[in-house]
């Protein structure tokens, strides 16, 4: 494979050339209602070549190797089409290496039949609790095992397990419909799948107590937002402003995220890192051989750092991070987060709820948008605080703000930190990728709450 | 991978096999920033294998070359599994004569994409130079073919060209986007209906109005028709759907549902259309399915599996890619024109709203038909004219109880993207809320 690959790249008239060559194997079972909807299993297969001419890039994928060499030949013929100025690309030291992933179990190793077994369990759990309209189940395990070379010398191979299982209840009573979801995942590890009985009867009572719950009455709450809430707010209404790709090319983003601004407290710290080991968003090096490393977003509530690949590093002065991914072989890396999170502060949840007298406790994730500075997203649960204590369950509950005030209001951070893996992130049209998010319980001051 | 290698040996372990070969050249121009930033070519190959084992369905999809064993081992695999089948697969038919597939789109060369692009671009910034834009130009060269156990082997060829831009002008808090697509077989050469589409929108959005609550009239152009209506109004016809007792027209197959003006045909024949083609994707021959006639509802759609289901038939109207297996969708979605000029449409209005572009419209209950979303881009209505653009403003409602009873169709329809073609269309009332930062100044 190497020398197929320094074969190709050798003696083109490009600046910067690089391969990745890929196989993956999937396995998906899904269910919809009682019923087995899809057993399918994929094997794959592929490449891509990325070349620079001239701050041009031209990029080709395909399936099969022995379109190496015209591959490269095009993608440079792109990338002379699309240059038209410098290039730039920040300096990272070409690294030859061979990562090996820890494994715990590997879902490889697990027969479909057991598989299916298992799942088939949790579809009776679901379904043992009255009210239950219907219901998705969904589990997938993917191998991938990448090779990344470059005209300067790089070359990694890199694999990697993602297992996932999301399931999403419907409880009905009348017309009243409710939902509650949940997504988890895993990197190298098919164990947590084991263990989800208990798990998937609290989904399916959560969706049908939702039925008789009452709604929230509007209004600016103090919010607690649990350590799941709190990584997907960090993820979606501040991380991607930190993606560079965005930042460069836009002045007015440039301006809102001028490191050295304070965005919060001193409590506040927020953090994004592949190098953390074991997570969903974690890797080695890059989808352009750039080592993976903890990058510090947010210190002591100032902005002091942003997310880049080689070329939005140099056309901002600022050193690459090791942020550029690629979903797969069939897209070129774009600036992307890997685990990204709240740092744990000193208080406790106790300290948070005291002195609440009405506020909301916020908790998972349903959905939401973001537009640059506003936010409005839906809570998987949500409960009322009364005397600062845990009361009431209350119908999900959509929180909506602006981002800067809001991250301002962060008045307390909890002594607590979970990470939570089931994220897809997308970006692009590159979806779902990798991540995970989280962090400890945050406690915000007037967040505006509505019904959902 | 030679197709017929996979089915000849699938056919001879498993009941019945199916092998759905698609081969793709894609090459998109993109300009990010008013800058030509990166051009693609994008060649994916892969085969999907569907297997009837026992009476279970399997399936199993590569896109590695020379694996014949491990694709048809990895679906048996699956059929012991699997859902149970409730069909055969198709045998060879008649196929209609479908055009699709332009030689020319294929050969259009990178440099002529390229100018395409710029010209958009240029042709934005010179009438609105504090626009930031984003343009791109893609062809596709598509070839799909069915290879089964009863003996169907058909396969085509379709092109497939998109050309689009979009602006964004921010002043200070305030964000607007604005942009249009054609998308064709056949070269498009000439951009400039894109271009005043675009433009036309800017002049509408040029300053912000504020707005008020309550039932007014509101017309939906055809963007505006794709993103706040079409998914829930189309997703009632879904036999699945219609199956799982989850759709609202389950029971009116037949009946006047709609007002009698209203006429929905889902057609994959159309001449020089993108989602045209002689067969489904799973080999049944393509057909007209007419979903609505003057407010009738005439059709739901099927494909195999859920047809044998319902002991219907298959209306030809499974969708997949290699990868996955079928499942319902509509092809070309054509809502008959009216005869009312758009301008007219306006000026019989004297409180009212354009909806052109809505977001989180398929965050309520989709199913049921409800519709509901943030207005990104709109316009406010005085006295049969526009007069700006409204911001914090929110529409929502029930697409099917909309449809009972249309204000008017306009006469100006036009191709959103490759899948519908429709009119605005005027409702007499809509419920619409505004927060008070919609009287925000402009």
């Amino acid at each position: 494979m190497r020398g197929l690959i320094e074969e190709a790249l050798r003696g083109q008239a490009a600046e910067y050339i690089d391969v990745r060559v890929e196989e993956s194997e999937l396995t998906r079972i899904t269910y919809r209602g009682r019923q087995l909807d899809e057993v399918a299993r994929a094997r794959g297969a592929g490449g891509c070549v990325r070349a620079l001419v001239r701050g041009g890039w031209g990029f080709v994928s395909f399936n099969d190797l022995e379109s190496l060499p015209r591959a490269v030949a095009l993608a440079v013929e792109e990338a002379r089409v699309a240059g038209r100025e410098e290039s730039r690309l920040a300096p990272v030291a070409p690294h030859v290496d061979v990562v090996m992933p820890t494994i715990g179990k590997d879902p490889r190793t697990v027969s479909l039949a057991e598989k299916k077994a298992l799942l088939d369990g949790y579809v009776d759990v679901i379904w043992s609790t009255p009210k239950i309209a219907t219901a998705t189940l969904a589990y997938t395990d993917t191998y991938r095992r990448v090779v990344f070379a470059s005209n300067e010398g790089a070359y990694i191979e890199q694999s990697r397990i993602d297992v996932t299982l999301s399931a999403s209840v419907q409880a009905r009573d009348g017309a009243d419909v409710q939902q509650a979801s949940l997504s988890l995942g895993a990197l190298n590890d098919y164990r947590f799948v084991e263990t989800l009985a208990d798990e998937l009867k609290a989904l399916a009572e959560k969706a049908v107590a939702f039925l008789s719950a009452p709604h929230v009455r509007g209004g600016e709450y103090t919010v607690i937002l649990n350590p799941v809430l709190a990584g997907v707010f960090c993820h979606e209404a501040f991380g991607h402003l930190s993606e560079a790709d965005h930042i460069y090319e836009n002045p007015r983003l440039q301006e809102i995220m001028k490191l050295g601004t304070r965005f919060g407290e001193r409590h506040l710290n927020i953090v994004d890192g592949a190098a953390l080991p074991g997570l969903r968003g974690s890797y080695a090096y890059d989808d352009e051989g750039t080592p993976a490393q903890q990058t510090d977003l947010i210190r002591e509530g100032i902005l002091v750092g942003r997310l880049h690949s080689r070329e939005t590093a140099a056309r901002m002065g600022e050193r690459p991070t090791g942020n550029a991914r690629a979903l797969d072989y069939r897209f070129p890396p774009i600036v992307r987060m890997t685990n990204t999170y709240i740092e744990p502060g000193q208080a406790r949840l106790e300290d948070m709820l005291e002195g609440i007298k009405e506020g909301i406790y916020a908790a998972n994730w349903y959905g939401g948008t973001t537009t640059m500075e506003q936010f409005t997203f839906s809570a998987g649960e949500a409960y009322m605080i009364r005397d600062g204590r845990i009361a009431e369950l209350l119908r999900p509950v959509v929180l909506s703000g602006n981002l800067f005030t809001t991250l301002r209001n962060i008045d307390m951070v909890g002594n607590d930190l979970a990470m939570n893996q089931g994220g897809g992130c997308g970006k692009g049209g590159q979806v779902p990728l990798p991540v995970s998010t989280g962090g400890p319980h945050i406690r915000i001051r007037n967040v505006l709450v509505g019904g959902r | 991978m030679d197709p017929e290698a996979v089915l000849d040996l699938a056919r001879r372990r498993a009941d019945e096999a199916e092998v759905y070969v698609s081969d793709s050249e894609e090459t998109p121009v993109a300009f990010e920033a008013n800058r030509l930033k990166l051009l693609q070519t994008r060649h994916i190959r892969g085969m999907g294998l569907r297997v009837i084992k026992d009476g279970r369905l399997g399936f199993a999809a590569s896109t590695r070359p020379g694996e014949r064993d491990a694709l048809v081992d990895m679906a048996l695999e699956v059929a012991a599994f699997g859902a149970e089948a409730r069909f055969h697969l198709p045998p060879p038919a008649a196929y209609p004569a479908v055009e699709a597939f332009d030689p020319a789109t294929a050969a259009v060369p990178l440099a002529e994409m390229v100018a395409l692009g710029q010209g958009l671009i240029d042709g934005v910034l010179a009438a609105a130079p504090e626009l930031v834009c984003d343009a791109g130009v893609r062809r596709t060269v598509q070839r799909v073919r069915i290879l089964n156990s009863a003996g169907t082997d058909v396969s085509y060829q379709r092109t497939v060209f998109r050309v689009g831009v979009t602006g964004e002008r921010v002043r200070d808090t305030d964000m607007l986007w604005v942009g249009d697509e054609e998308v064709s077989t056949r070269p498009i050469r000439d951009v400039s209906r894109i271009l005043q589409h675009t433009l036309t929108q800017l002049e509408r959005a040029r300053e912000n109005v504020p707005m008020r609550s309550g039932e007014l009239p509101v017309i939906f152009t055809p963007d505006g028709v794709a993103s706040a209506l079409l998914a829930p109004l189309l997703v009632a016809f879904s036999g699945k759907i219609v199956l799982q007792g989850a759709s609202p027209l389950g029971e009116s197959l037949g009946a006047q549902v709609y007002d009698e003006r209203l006429t929905i045909v889902d057609d994959p024949l159309l001449p020089w259309r993108p989602s045209s083609r002689p067969c489904d994707d799973e080999g049944v021959p393509s057909r007209r399915n007419l979903l609505v006639e003057r407010g009738v509802v005439r059709t739901f759609l099927y494909d195999l599996q859920t047809a044998g289901m319902a002991g219907r038939e298959s209306t030809a109207s499974a969708q997949r890619g290699f990868a996955s297996q079928p499942s319902i969708g509509a092809t070309a979605v054509v809502i008959e024109p009216g005869e009312h000029r758009f301008e007219d449409l306006v000026a019989g209005i004297d409180e009212g709203l354009v909806v052109e572009h809505v977001i989180g419209a398929a965050q309520g209950n989709v199913l049921g038909g409800e519709f509901g979303g943030n207005v990104v881009l709109g316009y406010k209505v005085e006295r049969g004219r526009i007069v700006g653009r409204v911001k914090n403003t929110v529409i929502a409602g029930n697409v099917h109880q909309l449809f009972k009873r249309l204000g008017a169709l306009g006469n100006d329809a036009r191709w959103v993207g490759a899948g519908l073609y429709t009119p605005s269309i005027l409702f007499e009332r809509v419920s619409v809320a505004t927060s008070g930062e919609g009287a925000a100044r402009g």
